[in-house]
């Protein structure tokens, strides 16, 4: 037989530690090591053979670029396998829970991605004749119905490309509403907790008011002895911005007191619906008292966000307001559906405009889907969910770590660093979760908490994942408390180590220098 | 009001910041405990000379690899120098809070206004029950 007959070793003879091995690429295994694009590159090539062309005539004066570009030039397989390794060095939902509170990252359905592709979705135009794209102007509509009935107000404004987008819209109208009441010159004051996400004070700024903080009490809560104070001179209240639940991860419980005396003073009230997400089905904020409230729809209706966006913040809007809700919005008659551009007949009070078109079409495409795919009790139940999948891992961390607050949480567990030694803390049981193979969760936010980590696990995760985390979490918090140095190191396995935040806040290096050639041949 | 401050006075305020009165001028800064918290920091907006604040006022702003936070102005009055190396070298806020790392200089209009601040070890007793 001149067959080999003896096969191959098909059993592991162990040898050195991962550690200790160096290889020649710096790749790591699978985990392929990979250089910057201008280092990967050359400028003398190209990816694409196209023939120069012909007669061309140089009509720039003396402006046209004397020498080379020095963009790298790379072949399709080298451009696919450079942004592919990069991909492959990043952390996705699609990889792993994605604890970061605030952020409701939770799972993108693949539904959604099939319905968003639709030619009849993907392939229009905004400026397409309106009677060619009805069925799209139906879905704005029919998400827009959605939307109101869901937090019980009247109106929506759809065209706010994100949650600060959204705010600005709201606060927008506020403004409007204010300059028809002819207070505009003395209503300036807009009073912002002080767990607020940093986007309300910076909104109300840059619509042109005063912020002034209300204090947290010792539940997390609106200190309501600081807002009743806030308000005994009222006459420059222009309103509230108000995260519920807020960003400690607690329900507001005094938020109809705050409507109301908000209401009495003679100002608005704006809600930050970034954690819509844990109410969804259960609390209308119509009901509440509330003016006006952003969603964000690439959170609480599972649009793609963490990658750069894009994002989408309808923003809806009480009676009070509904007229000065931003153009452009659909309406529909016996014709079919419109979309109203101007500020006149239907938009006449309309405070401007926020984008050139009506919004994040594609982002609607998916909301709609997550909506009609989930029904209004599943929506319900995807919220009751989210704060049981949050109770659950506050529940089985703080035997280790110190919960923040007293109770029950909503859709986000948060934690102080009272627990850890003084030699490590929150920046290091972040770092170290990486090792373990997680997105660290938020950290230092909310700024009343010492040390905060904010945790939001999402619907998505199923109890299994769920103890999957808590047991890695609490084996770094085990380690934090009894003050293990080590955590210090942390990363050890990730494609980078720990980076230096200090030196690249003070000295950042904002672009890439070709290495001088000297140093090349030296190398 | 100048007769009060014939001798260099330090008084700290409950947002941290110490000021430090001579005259009728009295120089802001942020404290060590204040320092500590906020972690490195890495950028200072000092406000410009000729700005005239209110007691409460927003005077700077520190941010730091955690959070930025704003410096209220211990005292009203009229800001007649600030520490333009902050710029260049925000590590000395961390490095020197209660000495190199100043942020600016007020000239004060009404002297009585510190009598809410507290002096170092009111200061001291305060930061504990913050901690």
């Amino acid at each position: 037989m001149t067959m080999n007959s003896t096969g191959r070793p098909t059993t592991p003879s162990g040898g050195e530690t991962m550690s200790d091995i160096q290889t020649v690429s710096g790749s790591r295994g699978l985990m392929q090591h990979e250089d910057l694009i201008f280092e990967t590159g050359c400028t003398n090539k190209t990816g694409v053979d196209l023939p120069a062309p012909k007669g061309l005539k140089n009509r720039l004066g003396g402006v046209a670029r004397k020498r080379s570009t020095e963009l790298p030039g790379l072949s399709e397989p080298e451009t696919m396998r450079h942004y592919v390794r990069l991909s492959q060095k990043n952390y996705a939902i699609d990889l792993g829970l994605f604890p970061l509170g605030s952020c409701t990252m939770k799972h993108n359905p693949r539904l959604n991605e099939k319905v968003a592709r639709m030619p009849g979705f993907a392939d229009i135009h905004p400026l397409q004749p309106q009677y060619t794209v009805q069925g799209a102007l139906e879905l704005i509509d029919q998400l827009a119905g959605w939307l109101k009935k869901l937090t019980g107000m009247p109106a929506v404004a759809m065209s706010p490309k994100a949650g600060a987008h959204g705010e600005f819209c709201g606060m927008m109208a506020i403004r409007r509403a204010i300059i028809a009441r002819g207070e505009i010159e003395t209503r300036t004051r807009v009073l912002v907790p002080a767990s607020a996400h940093g986007t309300n004070p910076a909104t109300a700024v840059q619509c042109g008011f005063k912020v002034d903080e209300i204090k947290a009490d010792k539940r997390g809560r609106v200190d309501m002895e600081d807002f009743k104070a806030k308000l005994e001179t009222s006459d420059d209240i222009a309103g509230i911005m108000l995260t519920n639940p807020n960003t400690c991860g607690l329900f507001e419980t005094d938020i109809r007191e705050i409507a109301e005396l908000i209401h009495q003073a003679g100002g608005y009230f704006y809600c930050d619906g970034a954690n819509f997400n844990a109410i969804m089905g259960r609390v209308r904020p119509g009901d509440l008292g509330i003016d006006a409230m952003h969603i964000n729809l690439h959170k609480t209706f599972s649009t793609p966000h963490g990658g750069g966006g894009p994002g989408a913040g309808p923003t809806v809007l009480s009676d009070a307001l509904a007229d000065y809700a931003p153009v452009p919005f659909v309406i529909h008659d016996e014709d079919g559906y419109k979309l109203v551009e101007e500020a006149e007949g239907e938009g006449e009070e309309a405070f401007g405009r926020l984008c050139a078109f009506h919004g994040q079409m594609g982002m609607f495409t998916r909301a709609l889907t997550y909506m009609l795919s989930h029904g209004a009790d599943g929506l319900k139940q995807a919220a009751e969910d989210a704060v049981l999948n949050a109770n659950y891992i506050q529940a089985r961390m703080k035997t280790v770590m110190t919960p923040a607050f007293d109770g029950y949480c909503m859709h986000e567990a948060l934690f102080s660093d009272a627990f850890t030694a003084d030699n490590v803390g929150t920046l290091d049981i972040s770092k170290a979760l990486i090792d373990e193979g997680y997105h660290p969760m938020t950290m230092y936010f909310p700024l009343v908490v010492h040390g905060a980590m904010l945790i939001e696990p999402t619907e998505t995760e199923s109890r299994a994942e769920l103890d999957r985390f808590c047991d890695s979490l609490e084996a770094i918090a085990e380690r934090a408390k009894a003050g293990d140095e080590s955590l210090k190191g942390a990363p050890y396995l990730a494609p980078m180590r720990r980076l230096d935040e200090t030196q690249a806040a003070r000295k950042p290096v904002l672009r890439w220098y070709k290495p001088e050639p000297e140093k090349i041949a030296a190398e | 009001m100048t007769e009060q401050f014939t001798q260099q006075v330090t008084f700290y305020t409950e947002d941290h910041e110490w000021v430090t009165v001579h005259g009728d001028m009295a120089t802001v800064g942020i404290t060590k405990y204040a320092a500590e918290q906020l972690g490195d920091v890495v950028f200072v907006e000092t406000p410009e000379v000729g700005k005239t604040v209110k007691k409460g006022d927003d005077l700077a702003v520190v941010e730091s690899v955690k959070a930025a936070s704003d410096v209220y102005a211990p005292m009203s009055g009229e800001v007649v120098d600030t520490n333009g190396e902050l710029a260049d070298a925000p590590e000395k806020v961390n490095e020197h809070p209660e000495s190199e790392g100043w942020f600016c200089v007020i000239k004060f209009s009404d002297g009585a206004e510190t009598e809410g601040l507290m002096d170092k070890d009111a200061y001291f007793e305060f930061c504990k029950g913050e901690a």
